[in-house]
């Protein structure tokens, strides 16, 4: 593997300034053993070679000097020249190389997104880097290779280069990495939180899962699965399956996602076996663990990955509701010694039952 | 069912089956339903405890329900004086065993904590010392036991005897030795529950505080916090596997793999090293092979140290399978890092102050709960075992002088009843006349046998007349599994529906063909893979343990030897569905689900 790329899996601490902050958490997720959708970095190097060996450093420059921060037309003309500069060069040689390697590592014809990945020091919130530069369902290495070269022209929106040269960032000192991962191919997705959403019990890891990806879960177009599972024993003790009607499924041809009626057979089946149950929920609780938290984890089941690697965390967020509510005290002081055990003998748990 | 009628059976309206009619004077009058007490008797709620005694007694055998629940409840009554809770009353009905706990009136509880705080703290406060003191108490009551001996009576007192001016027959020392019999019987039931039940005291306080900071947590996981993987129980199959090992170290496998034991044993004494492995077998047996394939509460129960074919079949059965490069051994260091694991787990989920409370509770659950594991090999399995076979042999004995024509024939008399032939005997002996007993005993131990044997032909019911309204009980509980919700399944009574609910006492689920085992003679059925469904386990059915995929009992809670054995190789179960085995036939294809208590038919 050359200095362009590095798959998600290799990416180490020390790799952290050169594949931006997308893809360094990609890589700790990875390297935690917390599988996420595969893929690679396009190293911040490639881009600095990309600057360096096309010439496009020197336009940047003067295109820079001639610009008038403070005048939004000059600003905007300024962005303009460079992104048209951007696309005017190849990609040098070898980084072309480098990708197009990389991309065809995933499989032929993998549909992947394409997202930038900036290095942290010049983002203090995601907006500033821009939605725009996420491109979905990519096919090919042509393609892949252009909208690497886009998601790094998009480091020069009028935006970006007014907060840069406001907060005296250099425009070019600014590096940019450039995350490629595989598009996800739900057979299965859902939620999974490690805590009972219901009582707030963090005994439990509790799971919706649905058909397709797991986009009409979280908005409640579907009913799921749901299932519950003891989180010390890792065993399933409550599951209600429902009549799942719908899945959204990816359309790479339409490059987009469709809604389909799911077959009578399946709607009432159980979405996951107990197997793939307890694998979401071995997920959760690694990421409960990780961020020493009760988490909020998006997942999904990869139709196109091998079974044992097809389970994905796509987001981890820290569980809101139960965790900020302040502490129960006990209702009175815990009981030790004798007292405890003539406790309880006088009102045994069973008795309550 | 309308709202009068009570959810079970008085015991006054279940008649005998047809053929047992008179059964009632098979036992004393004061383990019967007395006809002039039903009002009194009626207002009580009476549970079978088929766990410990699942099939119908025969006369004698009742003297194991009347020690062992004797001294569960003096225990309770009389020596600690547990607040709530008195003894548990006993009756038989139709052969089976009805339990009634005894409360202690509310307003009498709160007087009887300082006693109770004195005298089980002593014992908390003292148990590894006091638990040393009673494993030689047992071990000089087994010695004891072990030392009796019948002898017939001489045609002549010996003449040593007579110049010697001792002054006494031999009716005296076979009397005595009788006496003494039940006498240490009776020792060994009060030892029984000694510390039993303060280990299950401890257990609940660990268990409540458990339920009370996580109300789902499943009573398995607090079972595996405490349970021993060294414990005594398994040490006989243990031996076994090692047994298994050493025969294939030493090239002897294929010595042991066939003929009666005496041939196998004289095969391996032929070959070099074959003394070597003679020893080994020798030095498991004793005490080891003082093991019971049933629970040690009949005089029917095969004791392996009698019966070497059954050790035997299963060290072949081990042979086999490690020859096949299986694992044979519990996987001890897997269960003892699994149970670290489970420990931690949940401590971490606790607020600072409540992890300091459980590190003290657990502490004592954890001194204290071995014994509740390890009592059993020494009481019912090796104790248990030393008596029977001494009642066996008094059996044969006067089998032999004519008073029954079957060995067995003793244990079809009462206990007391005994004493009158062993009078009988003497007084013939002495008098020079003819014993009465064998124109006597014959005809009425075939009746008698009529009656056990038609009494066997119907299940018990699970319970007599109303039960309270919750059940508080500790050691019904603890040792019963009987709670509010477990009566509410077993009036569930739809018959028709393919689902069964027991407790959840032993996790993991699996599917696959039921094997019905209602005796320990058809253990041999059980084949790979198969789920065992049985009334009751007993601990010593272990060696098919490995090769079952899980079981289902109709009786027991957490702390049943089903659900202690099955943690402890991992498999699931689930205990207590009231009627598992006679709803579920062999064959069937089922689904277990230990970590919810359900049982499905699939077929």
């Amino acid at each position: 593997m050359s200095d362009y790329t590095l798959p998600f899996d290799s990416i180490g601490s020390a790799d952290h300034a050169r594949v931006g902050g997308k893809c360094a958490s990609l890589g700790e997720m990875t390297q935690a053993g917390v599988a996420v959708p595969p893929g690679f970095a396009v190293t911040t190097d490639a881009y600095k070679t990309m600057l360096e060996e096309t010439g496009l450093c020197g336009e940047i420059e003067k295109q820079l000097a001639r610009t008038d921060f403070d005048d939004v037309d000059s600003l905007d003309r300024s962005a303009q020249a460079i992104q048209v500069r951007f696309r005017s060069h190849h990609l040098p040689a070898a980084v072309e190389e480098a990708i197009r390697a990389g991309y065809e590592g995933m499989g032929a014809d993998m549909p992947v997104a394409v997202r930038s990945s900036a290095t942290a020091e010049d983002l203090p919130d995601a907006s500033f880097a821009g939605q725009q530069d996420t491109y979905l369902w990519v096919v090919g290495a042509h393609d892949v290779i252009e909208h690497v070269r886009d998601c790094w022209a998009s480091l020069f929106t009028a935006r970006a280069m007014k907060y840069r040269h406001d907060h005296d960032l250099g425009q070019i000192d600014v590096l940019m990495s450039v995350a490629v991962q595989k598009m996800v191919n739900a057979r299965a997705a859902g939620v999974a939180m490690t805590l009972d959403p219901l009582t707030g019990d963090k005994t439990r890891i509790v799971i919706d899962a649905s058909y397709g990806l797991g986009e009409l879960v979280v908005s409640g177009i579907v009913t799921p699965d749901n299932y519950s599972v003891e989180k010390v024993l890792m065993e399933v003790v409550d599951r209600k399956i429902s009549d799942k009607h719908l899945e959204l499924i990816p359309d790479a041809k339409a490059e987009t996602t469709v809604e389909r009626v799911v077959a009578e057979d399946r709607r009432k089946a159980q979405c996951l076996s107990d197997k793939e149950i307890l694998a979401v929920a071995e997920l959760a609780k690694r990421l409960e663990k990780q961020n020493g938290c009760p988490q909020d984890v998006e997942w999904a089941l990869d139709a196109d990955l091998p079974e044992g690697e097809n389970l994905l965390a796509l987001q981890s967020r820290p569980e809101t509701v139960w965790s900020q509510k302040p502490k129960e005290k006990p209702k009175s002081a815990y009981a030790t010694g004798m007292a405890g055990i003539v406790g309880a003998l006088n009102n045994p748990i069973g008795a309550k039952n | 069912m309308d709202a009068q009628s009570p959810m079970f059976p008085s015991a006054y309206d279940l008649k005998a089956p047809a053929g047992a009619e008179g059964w009632e004077e098979l036992y004393p009058y004061y383990l019967t339903f007395q006809p002039n007490l039903r009002e009194q008797e009626d207002a009580k709620f009476w549970f079978c405890d088929s766990q410990h005694w699942p099939n119908p007694f025969k006369p004698f055998d009742a003297v194991t329900v009347e020690f062992a629940v004797k001294c569960l409840g003096q225990y309770n009554t009389r020596h600690y004086l547990v607040p709530p809770a008195n003894g548990v009353d006993y009756r038989i009905h139709n052969g089976y065993c009805y339990m009634s706990p005894i409360a202690v009136a509310p307003e009498l509880i709160e007087g009887r904590v300082p006693q109770f705080m004195d005298r089980a703290g002593h014992y908390f406060q003292n148990w590894p010392t006091l638990l040393e003191n009673w494993h030689k108490k047992v071990r000089a009551n087994i010695d004891e036991m072990e030392a009796l001996e019948f002898e017939k009576l001489p045609e002549t007192v010996s003449v040593e005897d007579v110049k010697g001016g001792v002054g006494l027959d031999n009716t005296t020392k076979l009397t005595e030795t009788y006496d003494r019999a039940i006498q240490l019987l009776y020792r060994t039931w009060q030892y029984h529950f000694e510390f039993l039940n303060l280990g299950y005291a401890a257990y609940l306080d660990l268990f409540g505080f458990m339920k009370e900071q996580f109300p789902s947590i499943p009573d398995q996981a607090i079972a595996k916090m405490v349970q021993g993987h060294d414990s005594d129980l398994f040490r006989p199959d243990d031996e076994l596997k090692k047994l298994a090992r050493l025969a294939i170290e030493l090239g002897l496998a294929d010595a042991l793999r066939s003929g009666s034991v005496d041939e196998a044993l004289a095969q391996v004494g032929t070959r070099p090293n074959g003394e070597k492995w003679l020893a080994a077998w020798e030095e498991a047996k004793d005490p080891w092979f003082n093991y019971t394939t049933g629970n040690g509460f009949y005089s029917t129960d095969k004791y392996w140290i009698e019966n070497l074919d059954i050790p035997m079949g299963y060290l072949r059965d081990y042979i086999a399978r490690a020859e096949a490069g299986g694992t044979i051994e519990r996987p001890t260091a897997e269960l003892h890092a699994e149970r670290d694991r489970i420990t931690s787990e949940y401590q971490e989920m606790m607020e600072p102050e409540a992890q300091e409370v459980f590190q003290g509770k657990l502490g004592l659950a954890r001194v204290v709960y071995p014994y509740v594991e390890d009592h059993n090999f020494y009481i019912e399995h090796w104790s248990m075992g030393v008596f029977w076979r001494k009642m066996r042999e008094l059996s044969k004995l006067l089998s032999e002088e004519g008073f029954w024509p079957t060995e067995d024939g003793m244990f079809y008399l009462t206990r007391n009843e005994v004493r009158d032939v062993l009078f009988d005997y003497g007084n013939a002996w002495a008098t020079g006349g003819d014993w009465i007993g064998p124109s006597y005993w014959p005809q009425e131990i075939e009746r008698r046998r009529g009656i056990i044997d038609a009494l066997s032909t119907e299940a018990p019911q699970p319970a007599l007349n109303n039960p309270p309204e919750v059940i508080t009980e500790p050691f019904t509980i603890m040792l019963w599994g009987i709670t509010s919700d477990s009566i509410k399944n077993w009036t569930g009574g739809d018959d028709n529906s393919s689902d069964l609910t027991g407790m959840a006492a032993s996790p993991g689920a699996v599917e696959g063909l039921a094997r019905v085992i209602r005796s320990p003679e058809q253990l041999g059925e059980i084949q790979q893979g198969e789920i065992l469904v049985a009334p009751v386990t007993a601990p010593s059915w272990a060696p098919v343990f490995g090769k079952i995929q899980a079981t289902v009992t109709d009786i027991g809670g957490m702390m049943s030897h089903a659900a202690i054995v099955c943690r402890e190789y991992g498999l699931p179960a689930v205990t207590g569905t009231g009627n598992g085995s006679s709803r579920i036939e062999t064959g069937q294809r089922i689904r277990v689900d230990g970590n919810t208590g359900q049982v499905t038919i699939l077929d």
